[in-house]
């Protein structure tokens, strides 16, 4: 088994913990007095976490030099919209009870709703053009282009935490900091680049 | 000018797989670990608070009289808002143990004849019934609990309420140093709530000492709470230390917090929907899809007099 294979089977394993520990729990009545809303919590934020795992990888190349990492985003990202689609499921399932009226009306009534499902639709061509034929196909340039939309996905995400917390935004603040960051370092790199360019002409 | 390496210093190849495998082992078994702790950290807390003891002299009601089908006491007391513990509803019965309930004492003054601050064991000797009611939080969950306690009408009455009182003022227990909550709770405290005084002395509103024929448990809002089962359960304000009467609207906690949210009425509508939730609709605890909510929250027949004329949806 080469390092590569077995580094990623191990990121497989890994990102499935969470699910597991949720199925286990759910099926030994562990999750709390209300399993489903501790369930569609739990599945957002693991979501939230892959997304801005996935985002930390150019960051980690650029600044140590890890370029292994970028072997292992495409699991990561796909783990992203994996989880926001059970997260989603679950909402539609459960506390919508498959109506799709009613789910209609709560997307135009509350805008958590709305710019968390934008975030989930702006995953699916990312995972659609995940593969190395896509990549391929659409060309680098492309490629990295299209799959700036993660940047707006965080942020949808980020927010959507944010505000259906009713006054305590501890947990979704955090998010919040990483997920600056994480931009503040993109806005860093690009003006950097800009101006070496500026430099050489 | 390197040394020539002997052969026997050389790590045979078995050895060296061996070691690489070993290593990996260690990794897997470490990442595996730290995962699952990571997420661990997050599952829901359980307490293991005891039960308080029981309730003297309870005068029980059978819940079927009223169709209602009783959360259990685990569901009723690990799953609790209680923002000055916790804003976590599962961390709050453990939290909750250290809130100190003996002594107790509950002021009630302002607009009154007859100023009074009552000891815990005064309010315990009121006639303590068992009612069953649904208990209805605006974050779209239910559930029905069998609380027992006593009419607030009978307290204001012991008091006298001047002809000019209109509306009653409560607060809940404030102790910094015992109630350590997040830092980020976003509600200021000591929480406080209000009633208009005719909602204050329905025969519906009661002051809860207990449930399930125990003494209230301290995530419930021990020793005593105040249970309004045609509004949000916020308004049933926990641990009343203070009751004032008053002739202007008190301030309310979380209307203060965030007013085009919460009304000052705060009954159970689900006509006027809120932003993060419908309200047209609940999960009570232990079901597992959601059921319709209803009008001032079933207790329509009871309540609905009280705003003759008023247009709901703008006093919410």
């Amino acid at each position: 088994m080469t390092d590569v294979r077995f580094y990623k089977t191990l990121l497989w394993v890994n990102s499935l913990i969470p699910l597991t520990i949720l199925g286990w729990d759910a099926w030994n009545h562990r999750l709390g007095a209300n399993p489903i809303e501790y369930f569609l919590r739990a599945t957002g934020v693991m979501t939230l976490v892959f997304v801005l795992a996935t985002m930390l990888v150019t960051p980690l190349r650029k600044w140590f030099g890890w370029n292994q990492l970028i072997k292992y985003r495409r699991i990561v990202g796909l783990f992203a919209f994996f989880y926001g689609l059970i997260h989603f499921t679950t909402y539609i399932v459960f506390d919508r009870s498959l109506d799709v009226g009613g789910t209609v009306a709560d997307v135009i009534q509350r805008p958590f709703i709305a710019l968390g499902m934008a975030g989930l639709l702006m995953m699916v061509p990312l995972a659609v053009t995940s593969t190395n034929a896509m990549v391929k196909r659409l060309g680098g340039k492309r490629w990295q282009m299209l799959h700036r939309l993660i940047y707006l996905t965080a942020i949808a995400g980020v927010v959507h935490f944010w505000m259906i917390v009713k006054s305590d935004v501890f947990y979704p603040a955090i998010f919040a900091a990483v997920l600056v960051v994480l931009l503040a370092v993109r806005a860093y790199f690009s003006i950097r680049r800009r101006k070496l360019s500026a430099a050489n002409a | 000018m390197s040394e020539k390496i002997r052969s026997s210093e050389i790590t045979d190849e078995a050895t060296y797989f061996n070691r690489r495998n070993f290593i990996k082992a260690g990794i897997a078994a470490g990442s595996l670990a730290a995962t699952t702790s990571a997420f661990r950290y997050f599952s829901p807390a359980r307490s293991n608070a005891p039960e308080p003891p029981a309730l003297a002299d309870v005068k029980r009601s059978d819940p079927t009289d009223a169709g209602l089908t009783p959360n259990t006491y685990e569901e009723i007391t690990n799953y609790n808002n209680y923002y000055e513990f916790s804003t976590s509803k599962s961390a709050v019965a453990a939290k909750a143990e250290s809130l100190v309930t003996r002594p107790w004492t509950v002021e009630v003054g302002g607009m009154v004849h007859n100023p009074k601050t009552f000891g815990i064991e005064d309010l315990l000797k009121f006639e303590q019934e068992e009612r069953v009611y649904r208990f209805r939080c605006v974050e779209a969950w239910s559930m029905v609990i069998p609380w027992v306690g006593f009419p607030l009408k009978k307290l204001i009455d012991e008091v006298a309420p001047l002809g000019s009182a209109r509306y009653v003022a409560f607060q809940t227990k404030y102790d910094p140093i015992r109630m350590q909550s997040s830092f980020a709770a976003g509600i200021d405290f000591p929480y406080v709530e209000g009633l208009r005084l005719d909602e204050a002395v329905h025969p519906l509103t009661i002051l809860a000492t207990g449930l399930y024929g125990k003494q209230m448990p301290n995530q419930n809002g021990a020793p005593i709470r105040l249970v309004v089962p045609w509004k949000y359960g916020f308004k049933s304000i926990k641990s009343i230390v203070k009751i004032m009467l008053t002739d202007r609207e008190p301030p309310t906690t979380w209307n203060q917090a965030s007013p085009e949210e919460y009304g000052f009425f705060s009954n159970v509508n689900p006509d006027v929907r809120h932003p993060r939730w419908s309200q047209a609709s609940e999960r009570r605890i232990g079901e597992i899809g959601m059921r319709p909510t209803l009008a001032f929250n079933g207790y329509g027949d009871e309540v609905a007099s009280l705003y003759s004329g008023m247009d709901l949806k703008k006093y919410f």
